[in-house]
């Protein structure tokens, strides 16, 4: 019966928010602009809320609790140090340059700035493909944490493969039928949404057990470590290596790198920078110290449940519960859609019609991207039903893989002397050896190479790191050895004067 | 100045003096107050930075041209002699 009224709320508000992206269809033009782009015409309060909503993952909502619940709070520093200064940090030295450029040539990709200024098609099809590859994972994250989500708020009633079937087919009905305008406005609606109900969720949950003191005061008494800074899993080497990695890894997310080029003037992007670090704070506090509270109550999490879901169930109404959940698998499908949406477009402009069929019509690119996107989650879908790690191995796993992307990319901005063999040198090498390092512990041909080098005292460091230095290093070491090529221009990439 | 101050802001982001403390104040650990508080001074240091026009200025940009330009159609919107396809920078705004 709860398990029923749960579920009705969850589809409900699915289907509510599918009817908003369909109506911001119905008022887009159909330009390649205007869907990808929504016309670059988006203001300051849409463009924080959709760069924000790409935060509202399943990244946040259940691997954050989870990992807090499991090892301590101290995830909230973290996520707190990467996302709300390094990467707003990044926002300007990326993002902004990003903008200047994208203003005065009209580019729609990341790989299409690249190819161009590079004078490479060959560059050009590469960031797409290793964006693509790396984008995977992510989409599997997302339908890994609904199934999980849906297994905790109805009690293992929905089996996981259910909830992760359900939440792929809302993506491709979205994606497939509204462009970025829908997604921005929902984006928008659902990351208001979301902020006021998780503060409103943990209210509850805090005035339920007795406070904040009390509930801190049963953390502690359950796990006493949880209190001290640092210790377990967290380690020097385990915090820095995951707020770089992820930091610069969500710069070359297809989707929030995209989101680089929709502001409507340079005011949006200011604004947008000065309020990030608290509008991050706002969102991660209540979650993640509700997972880390969690580990203080008489609460049973089941195998492969999340742990926020129990919470909820445990001292809020069902309902109340699956309204949280519901807003957060909205949220979620709405970025996997920004993701899909910006992943069709380096698909179709960036590999599709360079490669495959230069003269396509706009309609056949269309359909073409609308099946790219429906093969795409399928197959994402097929492989969350494996399971390979939790979601916050998968989801770092992903970001590492963009990671390896950010230094050549920001030579090639602010470098004139960047060649495009320097480039393709810098993103290839990294990209198979971290490859490398991550199938070798999926599959079981080969022996599985470590993820991280412990470093005396300071703990594993994340080999993506390393494989990140060795990006730029190679990125400026076979620029100096080789020259710039005929069709390369620099002048590309000046903002100012002319 | 701007780039030792961001690095100092991202640097102590995380609560490094800190490190297994583990005193309760005010119901939560006091690192997390360290964080949080350490966000709001980003948040205000980032207003400065913006408001001081180092914006404009760390991309080689006029601050006073870029600013005039805001809003309307300055000089510096309109054109480009690339061959790409060039949207009006005006109608964009």
């Amino acid at each position: 019966m709860t398990a029923g009224i749960g579920l009705g709320v969850v589809v409900g508000y699915l289907i509510a928010a599918l009817a908003i992206g369909l109506v911001a269809y119905r008022i887009t033009e159909s330009t390649a602009e205007d869907y990808y782009l929504a016309n670059r015409s988006i203001g300051t309060l849409v463009l924080l809320f959709t760069t924000f909503a790409t935060l509202l993952s399943a990244f946040t909502f259940f691997g954050g609790p989870n990992l807090a619940y499991a090892a301590g709070p101290e995830w909230l520093v973290v996520m707190g140090t990467l996302d709300g200064v390094l990467f707003a940090v990044l926002w300007y030295v990326v993002g902004y340059k990003q903008w200047l450029i994208g203003e005065r040539h009209g580019y729609v990709t990341l790989g299409e700035m690249l190819g161009d200024r590079f004078g490479s098609r060959g560059l050009r099809g590469l960031v797409a493909g290793v964006s693509l590859l790396w984008l995977f994972p992510y989409v599997m994250l997302q339908q890994m944490g609904a199934g999980e989500a849906l297994v905790g708020l109805t009690g293992g009633a929905v089996p996981y493969w259910g909830g992760a079937a359900l939440v792929t087919a809302f993506m491709i009905a979205y994606v497939t039928l509204a462009g970025m305008r829908g997604v921005a406005w929902t984006d928008t609606i659902q990351g208001l949404f979301m902020l006021s109900i998780v503060w409103i969720a943990a209210a509850w949950v805090v005035s339920a057990v007795g406070g904040v003191g009390a509930a801190t005061g049963s953390m502690l008494t359950a796990r006493p470590e949880f209190g001290s800074f640092g210790g377990g899993v967290y380690t020097p080497g385990f915090i820095v290596s995951t707020a770089i990695t992820i930091a610069f890894g969500v710069t070359m997310f297809p989707q929030i790198n995209q989101r680089f080029f929709v502001a409507d003037s340079s005011a949006v992007l200011k604004r947008s920078f000065a309020l990030w670090p608290v509008l991050v704070l706002l969102l991660f506090l209540p979650a993640f110290l509700l997972g880390a509270w969690a580990a203080g109550m008489p609460i049973d999490v089941p195998e492969g449940a999340n742990v926020l879901p129990v919470v909820l169930n445990a001292y809020t109404p069902t309902w109340f519960a699956a309204l949280v959940i519901a807003g957060a698998m909205a949220a979620m499908m709405s970025s996997s859609d920004s993701m899909l949406l910006s992943g069709s477009s380096y698909f179709t402009r960036d590999l599709y019609r360079p490669f495959v069929n230069p003269d396509a019509s706009a309609s056949r690119e269309a359909w073409t991207a609308r099946l790219g996107v429906v093969v795409f989650a399928t197959l994402a879908f097929l492989a969350s039903l494996l399971r390979p790690g939790t979601l916050i191995e998968v989801g770092d796993t992903a970001f590492s893989g963009f990671a390896l992307l950010s230094l050549p990319v920001i030579c090639a901005l602010y470098r004139d002397r960047t060649t495009r063999d320097g480039m393709a040198v810098g993103i290839a090498v990294p990209q198979a050896v971290y490859l490398l390092v991550v199938l070798s512990s999926v599959l079981p041909l080969v022996p599985t190479l470590p993820r991280t080098v412990a470093v005396a005292g300071t703990g594993g460091w994340d080999v993506a790191l390393g494989l990140m230095l060795l990006s730029l290093a190679l990125t400026v070491v076979v620029s100096r050895l080789t020259a710039p090529t005929a069709d390369g221009d620099a002048s590309r990439f000046a903002v100012a004067g002319d | 100045m701007w780039v030792p101050t961001f690095a100092v802001l991202v640097a102590f982001a995380v609560p490094w003096p800190l490190w297994g403390v583990d005193r309760v104040v005010a119901g939560l650990p006091v690192w997390i107050w360290w964080h949080v508080g350490w966000l709001g001074l980003s948040a205000l240091a980032f207003r400065a930075f913006v408001r001081s026009g180092a914006w404009e200025r760390g991309m080689g940009l006029d601050a006073e041209k870029r600013n005039a330009g805001e809003g309307d159609c300055g000089p510096d919107a309109a054109t480009d002699g690339g061959p790409d396809t060039v949207i009006d920078g005006c109608e964009r705004r």
